[in-house]
């Protein structure tokens, strides 16, 4: 076993505005290997898409990486220029966006999308290349290439998806972060675009970061699952045991609310209460207002992630 | 007897504090609205106590040398009628305060109902009320206030009136854009339907939920027609010579450039963009406070 | 934020895009024409009512002291202003229609004459001070935007609007001041050096001037008139540009921001696209539409501050027409000049409009 293809080591990230100061990330770290596939869960304002933004050094301002350490295939990204970190963008990392309808630019035709990309990262690359070596990829993806001069509106959803993906994969790239790839798909299309992912995956041994708040998905796709509250980690660990065994109340409480045909009896429950205000954040463990197994050091002291069971998670149950 | 003039100035204070706090914490716009209000109620405050506070008459003339440069004992300086640049300064604001708020006052007394009653009708009254009120808008406005005032004379209420005529539009159309997503709100359509009348629905249901707009509006009207009425006074529709006014000496003091004497202009033309820029920040902030834009 | 409510009111209540994207481009010409034609009978009696009916008699105002009625009868006669009120505004109409402006108080001489010998001054100072206005506007703008909520992007928008509480003839003397009598790079006053009026395009011994010196100048091939010309037009143009930029410093701002927050715009960034790519050609090009909208909007603004700065500058443009005639007390001219905005002011919007919808993707795809 080599090095991790990704290392992030305490990593924070904090927007500022006239109204305070939001811990976005909080000293997140956690490492990816090569070919493997990581599944960050949890709600809106967990800080899981500023987590994968950070990795490509794309946090929208006000918000600022002010800590921590990013290494990726032996760079230090965050020490990486302006213009290198552009050019590592999309040839050795590329994101994979929400909405396909809006991730692609609706005046332009795909193959100019896909010009655009090519020349950008190669400049000597001619038009005609550019094009041959688009059809070909959306071809492999599905997509005739014959539908390469037309707009993004004049594609389904899950066309839109695939064209995206083949954006993200066209120059060959050792990481890919998609975030919530499916969730502005319905589900049939839904489970075709994740047939694709994992295809794909398979085929070119593609290291992934899979975002999304539908623990449901992970299940099928990601070797190991974050679990992510807040700005923080609360459990890492290998997707199979922490389906079979969830250590953290939070965990637990997300397997309870989705859908589950085997343990009807364990699902559909939501989790009361409501996320956090970063600004205001309560004291100690961020979860302790909404924790069914909350007691005394819960409000007093951060727990510490450790390594229990096989993964890592932080709760005062298993300090 | 009861309480002193600084306890009851105190009272206002430990009331006000604390909302000064919670202004502080809305952000950009908080901070617009105290910058704002200070702004205008120091330039108020000043103009109120200006009597008392100016050290010669600002009318008089010859209380010092000719055009003599800002020094101790005239620290903004004369200008060419010998009159003490700091009285002017401190008296200044008066006519352009009692303009501005007449003004307002007209365009709400006129605008305000016009634009209710219109909106809420709709059909033809809605539509030719817009027609003429966009007419009105489309017009430059300095050349309408110039055109009703140089029909109408010199004179605080004249210049008040020309003014108001080109902001009611303003108004007008604030109020129609609300209006017309209040009235579609089923707490409108239930007293419409049982039976309520017209003037009653406006006045309970629909004008309270407007004021916020109409405040903001008003807000920033007042810096519009402080400036109009400089403008109007630049091109010699303002008042007699006898008043002190900023807007006065903005005008004459143009001839004395030429012979270097900046002092003159300078002080009126900065009181004059700060009492604007107080009116526009408070206005700006309470239009942001009532209708936050979502960002981020 | 800070979005002033007159950018989200700013649409006449024939609102634009989103009404129109079933209609045809041709039936959404006509239909504003159409529009236009109201608008305009209603400032025409507008201005009408103003200057003829709201003193009550303005034969009798234009004389200071008292006059005896065999003159003023005379001088109404003169003028058509002793016949009936109705019979007047038709007059005024119908010589509108022939383009007749009316008859000077002062020497009964015609009003058109003097607007449109004076209207291409304010039209080259209004042209420039657009150019200034908008291109400051939407730099600043487009670097606010994209340095959101830095100090960069804070004091940007407080000049914006602090640009705007400056009465432009206050600016325009302290630019004299500092530019023209201080420090001497610019004159103080005035459209050209006497002697220097650029005389155009001369074919056989005939000029054809567009009135516009800068033009002029280029097209007679003479550089010192050009120089000329541009120096007498910088800072009369600054001063009514700088003040009006605040409204685009936002406008672009705004939009910048929307644009930037865009996905397809984060998904080209992470795709490594250069940054000037993403800024400009697709941010930007987003907000050039409601920058074309705006200008129009603005238009009438210009011609107000155009009053003023002419005055400032001794500008000799259809303004500082306007402010003499008010020393005279000669309504007529006064009510020819007010009318002549107008027309202007419909016509510029006109066109616009009619430009908007043709360049907008909705209506055209």
């Amino acid at each position: 076993m080599g090095d991790p293809l990704l290392d992030v080591r305490d990593l924070i990230v904090e927007y500022h505005s006239l109204r305070g100061c939001v811990r976005a990330v909080a000293d997140v770290s956690l490492s990816l290997e090569k070919g493997a596939t990581l599944g960050l869960v949890g709600e809106s304002g967990s800080g899981k898409s500023t987590l994968g933004f950070s990795l490509l050094r794309m946090v929208p301002p006000p918000g600022r990486i002010v800590g921590g350490q990013i290494t990726f295939d032996d760079k230090d990204l965050l020490r990486q220029s302006d213009e290198e970190m552009r050019r590592i963008r999309g040839s050795q990392i590329s994101m994979i966006f929400q909405d396909p309808m809006t991730s692609l630019n609706p005046v332009k035709k795909i193959r100019d999308h896909f010009i655009e990309l090519y020349r950008t990262h190669d400049e000597r690359m001619t038009k005609e290349e550019a094009v041959s070596r688009a059809v070909k990829l959306l071809d492999s993806l599905g997509i005739g290439g014959d539908r390469i001069d037309n707009y993004p509106h004049q594609f389904s959803g899950g066309m839109r998806q695939r064209v995206m993906i083949g954006l993200a994969l066209a120059l060959e790239p050792s990481l890919i972060i998609a975030d919530e790839p499916t969730t502005a798909l319905d589900v049939i299309v839904e489970a075709q675009i994740l047939e694709l992912l994992k295809q794909l995956k398979a085929e070119h041994q593609l290291t992934m970061i899979l975002i999304t708040h539908n623990i449901g998905i992970v299940a099928e796709m990601a070797d190991m699952i974050g679990v992510m509250y807040a700005g923080q980690i609360v459990e890492l660990g290998p997707t199979e045991d922490i389906f079979e065994d969830p250590l953290h109340p939070y965990t637990k409480g997300l397997l309870e609310s989705a859908p589950n045909i085997e343990h009807p009896e364990r699902s559909m429950r939501p989790i009361p209460g409501s996320p956090p205000d970063l600004l205001n954040p309560p004291t100690g463990c961020k979860f302790h207002p909404r924790c069914p197994k909350v007691f005394e050091p819960c409000p007093l002291r951060e727990p510490a992630l450790l390594e229990r069971k096989r993964r890592l998670v932080a709760c005062h149950l298993y300090d | 007897m009861g309480v002193s003039e600084e306890e009851t100035y105190g009272r206002i204070l430990v009331q006000l504090l604390p909302r000064v706090g919670a202004l502080r914490r809305r952000g950009l716009a908080g901070w617009a609205i105290l910058a704002g209000g200070t702004i205008v109620t120091v330039l108020a405050t000043m103009t109120l106590l200006a009597p008392w506070i100016s050290p010669y008459d600002p009318i008089a003339i010859n209380v010092g040398p000719l055009l003599s440069p800002p020094s101790s004992q005239y620290p903004l300086g004369t200008n060419h009628l010998g009159q003490d640049m700091l009285s002017r300064v401190y008296s200044g604001g008066a006519i352009m305060f009692q303009v501005s708020i007449l003004s307002v006052i007209v365009c709400l007394l006129v605008g305000v109902p016009i634009g209710l009653f219109a909106s809420y009708k709709g059909g033809y009254t809605d539509k030719v009320a817009s027609l003429v009120m966009d007419s009105i808008y489309a017009f430059p406005g300095l050349v309408l206030a110039i055109a009703i005032a140089a029909m109408l004379g010199p004179g605080v209420v004249n210049m008040a009136l020309s003014i108001a005529v080109v902001y009611v539009p303003s108004y007008f159309r604030i109020i129609r854009s609300q209006v017309l997503t209040i009235k579609e709100l089923p707490y409108v359509d239930a007293a419409r339907m049982i039976g309520a009348k017209t003037r009653t629905t406006l006045s309970s249901y629909v004008l309270p939920n407007v004021v916020p707009s109409i405040v903001a509006v008003a807000t920033i009207n007042f810096a519009d027609a402080i400036l109009t009425a400089a403008g109007l006074t630049f091109v010699g529709l303002g008042l007699s010579v006898a008043t002190p006014d900023w807007g006065w000496d903005l005008t004459y003091g143009r001839r004395l450039l030429t012979s270097g004497a900046w002092w003159v202009i300078a002080f009126p033309g900065l009181m004059v963009v700060l009492l604007a820029l107080g009116f526009t920040l408070l206005g700006e902030g309470l239009s942001e406070l009532f209708s936050p834009r979502l960002e981020r | 934020m800070l979005e002033s409510a007159a950018l989200s009111a700013g649409n006449s209540y024939l609102a634009r895009p989103d009404s129109f994207t079933f209609m045809s481009l041709k039936s959404y010409v006509i239909a504003r024409i159409l529009l236009t034609i109201p608008m305009i009978m209603l400032l025409l009696t507008f201005v009408f009512l103003i200057i003829r009916v709201l003193p009550g008699d303005p034969a009798s105002l234009h004389f200071e002291k008292n006059v005896d009625p065999t003159t003023l009868l005379a001088f109404k006669k003169q003028l058509g202003l002793d016949k009936p009120l109705l019979t007047q505004y038709f007059d005024y109409l119908i010589g509108l229609a022939h383009g007749d402006f009316g008859k000077s108080m002062q020497d009964y001489s015609p009003v058109s004459q003097q607007i449109f010998s004076a209207f291409p001054a304010t039209l080259e100072l209004a042209i420039n001070a657009t150019i200034i206005m908008v291109v400051l506007g939407v730099f600043l703008g487009a670097v606010a935007g994209r340095y959101y909520n830095t100090m960069r992007d804070h004091s940007i928008r407080i000049f914006g609007i602090a640009s705007y509480a400056i009465p432009v003839f206050f600016l325009g003397e302290v630019l004299i001041m500092v530019f023209g009598i201080y420090l001497r790079w610019f004159p103080a006053g005035g459209r050209m050096y006497p002697g220097l009026t650029p005389l155009g395009l001369t074919i056989n011994g005939t000029h054809y001037a567009t009135g516009l010196y800068v033009l002029d100048s280029l097209l007679e091939g003479n550089w010192e008139k050009l120089s000329y010309a541009i120096r007498y037009l910088t800072l009369p143009s600054l001063a009514l540009g700088l003040v009006l930029c605040g409204i685009f410093i936002r406008l672009t701002r705004s939009n910048m921001l929307e644009t930037l927050q865009l996905d397809y715009v984060a998904a080209a960034r992470a795709r490594g696209l250069k940054e000037r790519t993403v800024v400009y050609s697709y941010a930007l090009r987003n907000a050039f539409l409601p920058i074309l909208t705006m200008m129009g909007l603005q238009f009438a603004a210009l011609l107000a501050g155009a009053v003023l700065t002419e005055t400032t500058f001794s500008w000799p443009g259809l303004g500082r027409y306007l402010v003499d005639r008010i020393s005279f007390r000669d309504y007529i001219a006064i009510q020819g000049v007010v009318v002549f905005f107008g027309l202007i002011v419909a016509a510029v919007s006109l066109v616009v409009d009619i430009l908007y919808a043709f360049l907008d993707p909705r209506i055209r795809l």
